[in-house]
Parts: structure tokens; sequence; C-alpha cells
């Protein structure tokens, strides 16, 4: 692990004779790792932990597939299948997907970002790392209990969750590791939501934050309204399990539906969690390789408050089959959703009109993000009518859609590291085996979710390790583990990337002629991330700075009239850098 | 018009789901392909060739109007398309024939009131659900452990099973014929080998089964029912091989 931080230990040296002399008799080695509130060390952390969950999820995955190869496979017994797609799920959602963006990506990246010396509060922020790190094994160590790890698929639907339908500590463990990683996403939401609110450096408008924080604060905003339910319902589910109450059980008078309801009134907030900050990498990266402003940057903003908005009011469409849920409330605001998805997506290809495309690495991922997220969202809009819902629901249909997102996601993720893995190491990933990684990646991906849509609508369920009766899937389902084994293959190149280029290609500040104010600053960024601050007047200071004749065009009219620098913001920056914002700054080191 | 991969299925309600799957499919189709088609052409047609500045254009109004105003209303002919085959699948209409349905694991009960027939099978050992064709058939769900789904392909349907509600639907027939079922809904150990049949038969073959069955029932005092385990929590392994090994 030591090694892994080398680029983080050397970046408190650069801090040297600037007026930060906390690091000069701190600890070093493992012991700094430890207790360190540095937000990019942190940061770092949370990355190389959750693609560590990310191989893991796929492993799980890997193993799936492999059973699914033939309908009446003998890999594994029908219990370890069960723990299986239920650890999967619950590796890649709780300890991947989210805490690779809100805790990995964006801690690093948005209080430099927004100017900001640190998160908000940086031992909080710790806490954070160690709560999801104890969560993540305390939930993977149920593999290690005498009844297996939590086997009630990753939703725990009540009553098959209750003591008697999964008695075991696997279960209590996947309960308690939820906990402990929903208390670390819910500080990280208070410590985003206050250092974009309050540490934005002076000039720095909430309408001049780059489209990567704004998604960051309403990902943040959602994780404080969505999380504590989450948290709530977990603590029920274990006093059914353990304390005799019958809060999800009809046994006592209890309603099995309600933990449905308190699990997606999460769980669909959670979708955009997971969604909201690979859209903003996405924007980022696209932006930049087109060589152009964020299109319509106002409206995207919009569109992300508008998703957030919406989000918290759909929880049901994963319900309608239950039958004791309103249907066309849920289904027009599901609907709905489409539209600010669909300005998005719009928003990216207006971006890219009459660009330079550079198809770096980073900028081909997320493009396949966009091709991939749009076959996810088409397929989405289906499942919000609740006929078609009724039709495809617990198929494989469902299976393949969501697939599409979440690898969409991946390869936005992806992208988010080839893009901002220099500045956090100072040094570039290797190109040809990161387009390598993107052609298998894209083309697996298509290929192990196509074949399931198929699936799906010939009836093929979820949760199945056998298809006895229908030996005519085989052949669909041979295709979607290829396309899996695709999949595989791509981050087995990623992790071979990572260790030959490490240390060989040294980045500089700028490698890709960025905008952000991130690209200001060395790579790695100096212990508190900047010497000096250009002059913020929109929503990429480092672009205005090397390019002062090539403003965004129709963007002057109100744009600096929406908000003044908060005074903490302004004293802070003043107390960290020692200077007040004021024209002719220095020069870009 | 091409089924988009869906199937017209066996019932009246499924060929509305059907012609509403359609409707949906022409509408991705139309603007999933308008943005791939702006999509590859951005990506070929703007391609770096040196290294100029492009225009640093921002906002266009009337393109952002468009696409946010375009979306709204296709969205809003979706919505009414939806509401017309929903109300019809969950309208209910008043029928003589009724099915009790319930799932337990891993098997299912099907219970004709006002008759003696039952129809019990768990596991490989599959039950047979027998309706009559061009009737609708009410069919009140429960379950009396976890959650199950009931799902037949060729009906485009499925619904939960739920302990402690009565989940109610019809289903009309419109073809003969054995459909095979099965639950979608994670239910425990055996969840994949939770099979059922539906067999849909003539009205008079469907009385002539019923009066067959509902007398030996009454003769065997549910001579079907008590042979096998009736969920009393203590499940049972099933016989093939395929099971836990």
């Amino acid at each position: 692990m030591a090694d892994l931080l080398n680029p983080a230990a050397e970046l408190a040296d650069d801090g040297h004779g600037h007026g930060h002399h906390e690091e000069h008799h701190g600890p070093t080695g493992i012991l700094k790792w430890m207790t360190t509130t540095d937000h990019k060390i942190i940061g770092l952390s949370y990355t190389v932990t959750s693609v560590a969950m990310l191989v893991i999820g796929g492993l799980f995955a890997e193993i799936i597939r492999a059973q699914l190869a033939t309908p009446d496979g003998h890999l594994v017994s029908l219990a370890q299948y069960n723990e299986l797609f239920t650890m999967h799920g619950s590796v890649m959602i709780y300890l991947f997907a989210g805490p690779f963006a809100f805790g990995g990506l964006a801690n690093i990246i948005v209080p430099i970002q927004i100017g900001a010396p640190d998160m908000a509060f940086p031992r909080l922020n710790a806490l954070s790392y160690w709560l999801y790190l104890t969560g993540a094994i305390t939930m993977l160590l149920g593999f290690f209990t005498s009844g297996g790890a939590a086997n009630f698929g990753w939703v725990a639907y009540a009553p098959l969750s209750n003591s008697l339908n999964t008695p075991g500590a696997g279960a209590d463990l996947w309960i308690g590791g939820l906990l402990l990683t929903g208390f670390s996403a819910i500080f990280t939401g208070v410590n985003l939501t206050a250092t974009i609110f309050y540490l934005r450096a002076p000039g720095m408008t909430m309408f001049r934050m780059p489209i990567f924080t704004w998604n960051m604060l309403v990902t943040a905003i959602l994780i404080l309204l969505a999380f504590p339910v989450l948290t709530a319902g977990l603590i029920m589910l274990y006093c059914d399990r353990h304390f005799g109450t019958h809060i999800f059980s009809t046994a006592g008078g209890g309603v099995p539906v309600l933990w449905q309801h308190i699990f997606w009134f999460w769980g669909h907030p959670e979708v955009y969690i997971l969604a909201l900050p690979f859209f903003g990498m996405a924007t980022e990266i696209i932006a930049v390789f087109s060589k152009k402003p964020v299109f319509g940057y106002k409206s995207m903003v919009f569109a992300t408050l508008s998703i957030g908005a919406l989000s918290l009011g759909v929880w049901a469409h994963h319900m309608f089959t239950t039958g004791v849920v309103l249907l066309p409330f849920f289904s027009i605001m599901s609907l709905l959703i489409a539209v600010p998805t669909g300005i998005k997506i719009f928003n990216w290809i207006g971006t890219m009109w009459r660009g330079e495309l550079w198809f770096s690495t980073a900028m081909l991922m997320s493009l396949g993000f966009l091709f991939t997220f749009l076959i996810g969202g088409l397929t989405g809009v289906y499942l919000a009518s609740p006929p078609l819902d009724f039709f495809t629901h617990d198929t494989y249909f469902v299976v393949a859609h969501f697939h599409s997102i979440v690898m969409a996601l991946v390869l936005a993720g992806m992208g988010g590291l080839y893009f901002w893995g220099p500045k956090i190491t100072g040094y570039m990933l290797n190109e040809r085996l990161g387009k390598a990684q993107f052609w298998l990646l894209f083309i697996g991906t298509q290929v192990f979710t196509f074949p399931q849509y198929i699936l799906g609508l010939d009836g093929m369920p979820r949760r199945v390790p056998l298809y006895i009766h229908n030996p005519e899937w085989k052949m669909l389902n041979e295709w979607s583990t290829i396309g899996a084994v695709m999949v595989g293959i791509s981050t087995i190149i990623f992790v071979v990337n990572v260790g030959y280029s490490w240390k060989r290609y040294p980045a500089g500040d700028n490698p890709w002629d960025a905008q952000t104010l991130e690209w200001f600053t060395t790579s790695p960024p100096p212990h508190h991330n900047f010497y000096r601050l250009p002059q913020i007047r929109s929503e990429r200071p480092t672009w205005d700075y090397n390019h002062p004749e090539h403003k965004s065009l129709a963007h002057g009219a109100g744009a600096g009239a929406e908000h003044q620098p908060t005074p903490l913001a302004a004293a802070v920056t003043v107390l960290e850098h020692g200077q007040d914002e004021g024209p002719n700054e220095g020069a870009n080191e | 018009m091409p089924s988009f991969g869906a199937q017209k299925g066996v019932t009246s309600e499924s060929s509305s789901v059907f012609h509403l799957w359609q409707g949906f499919s022409i509408g991705a189709v139309v603007i999933g392909g308008f943005v791939v088609v702006i999509f590859v052409y951005a990506i070929v047609r703007f391609r770096r060739k040196g290294d100029n500045i492009p225009r640093q254009s921002q906002y266009h109004l009337p393109a952002e109007v468009a696409y946010t105003v375009v979306p709204i209303l296709v969205v809003f002919g979706l919505f009414a398309a939806t509401l017309v085959v929903e109300n019809k699948e969950v309208s209910n209409p008043k029928t003589d024939v009724i099915v009790n349905v319930n799932a337990f694991q891993w098997g299912w009960k099907f219970t004709y009131p006002g008759t003696h027939t039952s129809v019990i099978g768990q596991t490989t050992q599959a039950p047979t659900m027998v309706i009559p064709v061009n009737t609708n058939v009410h069919i009140n769900l429960t379950s009396t452990d976890v959650l199950h789904g009931f799902y037949v392909k060729e009906f485009n349907f499925s619904r939960y099973a739920l302990p402690g509600v009565l989940n109610q639907f019809t289903i009309n027939a419109v073809k003969t014929g054995t459909f095979f079922g099965q639950c979608t809904q994670l239910c425990g150990l055996y969840h994949s080998l939770m099979f059922f049949n539906v067999k849909v038969v003539t009205m008079p073959e469907y009385t002539a089964w019923l009066a067959k069955t509902s007398n030996a029932s009454t003769s065997s005092a549910a001579a079907t029912a008590t042979n096998q385990q009736t969920n009393t929590g203590v499940p049972t392994k099933p016989a093939t091989s395929q099971g836990g090994n």
C-alpha cells in the first residue's frame, strides 16, 4: 500500500518552502497514510480500494457467466450461485461505483477544481475512508462464515432476508458492512456539500463551477437525502432478524413491502448518486478533447438539478409488479427523467459539434460511455411504462438494461482515470494499452449485454443458475459470456498499464490543454493544492489564462452576477495562499 | 410492422402489450437512430485536423429549446399509450372463472373456488393450471412465505406474489395450448426450479376437467394436496440431480 502512495508522498514534499510546516514533522510511510487528512491521499486510497472492489466484483461476474454458459452447469451449487450474484451486485454498487466516484475522483478533484486547499472537514474525510474500508471488508468476510455470504440478492427483499429464511452471519455482515459504508457515504456527502458551498476560491461563483463539481454537489445532496433512509431501513431489518420486531414480517402485523419502499426510496436516488459523477467526468472530458466549452452549460446544470429532483419521486417504478403502488404517477415521473437525460446527451454532442476532436483514451472512453448510456437510457424508457415492465420485470431484459447503464459508467470512470490520473500521480498512462483496453471494454460490453436483451424478451428470468427447460438459450448465453470475458481482459490490461506506465511518462501540469482550475496547479498538486490562482471569470479559468483570445461565446451576459464568493471562502484562500485575487497573477507553474 | 424482439403472446392483454412495445420501439429507433447518426457524423466530421482552436460557441437557444420540448411531447405521447394498455390490464372485469394461485417455497398451488379441485406441485414436479380459452379468468395471487413472481412468457405479464397481500388480475387467453411458467422473483435456494404450466383448453374441456378433478378430490379427500407438503416451512429436496449438488 505504501508503494502505491508514492506520488502522494512526493506531493507533500512539494510543499517545502511554501509555509506549510505540518508535513515536515508529520509521520512518513504507512503511518502517514493511516493518519493523513489530505483529500488527495484519501481520494487515492478510495480509488485504489474501489478499483480492487471492481476486480473482485468482476471476478464474481466471470464465475456467474461461466456457470450460465451451459443450461445445467455444475461449476457452482445453487447456494453458491445465490451468494455470488448477491455479492457481485453488492460489491459493484455499494463498494465500487459509488465510492470510486464520490470518495475517489470527486474527493481528489472537486477541491482543486474550485480552488480550495482541502475538503471542508479533513478529519471527517479520513473517517469516511476508514469506515468504507472497514465496511467493505466486513461485507466480504461473509464468505468465510459457515453459512456463506449474504444470498438474498443485493436488494435483500423482506421476508427472504429475515432470520428464518436467511439465518447465518453472512447476512448480518452484509447489513453491518452496508451500514458502515452508508455512514461513510453520508459523511462524504456532508463534506462535499460544505466544501462546494463554502470553500470556493474568490471569483468561483456557483455558475462558474465546472460541471463535474456541479454534478458532485447534486450527488452529495442526494446522498444526504437518500442514505439515512437506507441506514434506518437496515437497522429495522437487523431488529427484525435479532430483536424480535416484526416490521417487515406479516407474522406480527408488519408489512414486507415496506422494505421495498424504504430500499428503493434510497435505491433510486442511488442510481443517480452513481450516475451523476460519471456524467460529470464525461462532460469535462468531451469538452477538453473537443477543444470547446461545455455546450449549453446552464441547461446542463438545470438538467442535473432536475434529474436529482425527479429521482426522489420515482422509487416505486421498481415495484410496479407488486400491485400495491400508484402506477400512473410513478410512470410519468420516470418517463420525465428521459427529458433532462436527453438534454445531457444532446449537450455532449453539441460540445463535439464543430470542435477539433482528439481521440485520446479518455475521449474514446467517454464516447463509448455516451453510446452505451444511450442504449441503456432508451431501454430504460420501456421500463418506465408499467405494462412493459410487467412484461420484462425480473427477466434478463432488466439485467441487460442496467448493465448497459453501469458499464457506461465504468467506461466513463476509466476515462476519468486516464484523464485525471496524470494530475493525481504526475505521470501519464500508456495510450496504446489504453486504446486496446477501450476497444475490448466497449465491444465486450455490447457483446455481453445485447444477447441479454434478447434472452429477457424470450423469458429468461434473473438470478437462475440453470435453464434446463430452455436449452435453446445456450447460444446467446455463450455470447454473453464471451463479452464478459472480453471485459475481464480489458480490466487486466488496465492493471498492466498502471504497472507498465509507473513513473514512465511525466505529465506536466496540463498535458491535455484542459480548461478547469485543477490543470492550473502542478501535477501532482502541492500539499494545499495551489501556490497561486488565476483570475476566475468563467467556468474554465485555466483555458482563459492560456487562451485569452478564445473566450466562450455568448456567455458574457449575466455570468458574473449570480453570486459573490462567500466571505469564508475568500478568507480561507487569503489565509492559505497569502494573496488576494488581483490582475496578472503569477504564471502557470 | 416489425416485432422488435417481442411476441404477440396468447392472451388479449398480451397482444395489447405487444402493440405498446412496438410503439415504444418505433420511438426508440427514431430518436436513438437520430442521436447515433449525429453522434457518428460528429466523430467523423470533426476529428482533429491540426492545432486550430475552433470557435468557442457555447449556447444555441433554438436548438436547446427544441431538444427539450420535443422529448417532453414524446414522453407524454408514450404516457398516453401506456395508460390505455395499463387500464386494460388492471380493469379486472367480472367473471365466473376464478383461480386462487398460492406460491410457496418452492412450488405452486392452484385452487378453484366453489369446487374441490386443487392442484399442487413443487420444484421439478411442476403443477398445471387449467383455464378455459376466450374467457376472462380472474387470478387471486398470494404467497405463504417470501416473495415470488408469477410469470408466463406467452402472457407478456408478471406479478409478484406477496405475503399478506392479495394480488388480483385477469387474463383472457385467445389460444389453446400448454404454456410454461416460472417464478421470476428470487425466493431462496430452489428459485430456479420453481416451475408451473398453464394449460388453456376449450370451455367444454375445462368444465369436464373441473367436474372430474373436483369429484376425485372429494372422494379421496383432496389426494393431490395431501400427498405433498403444503408448505409447513420445511422444504424437501427436488427430485433431480441438478438440485443442490
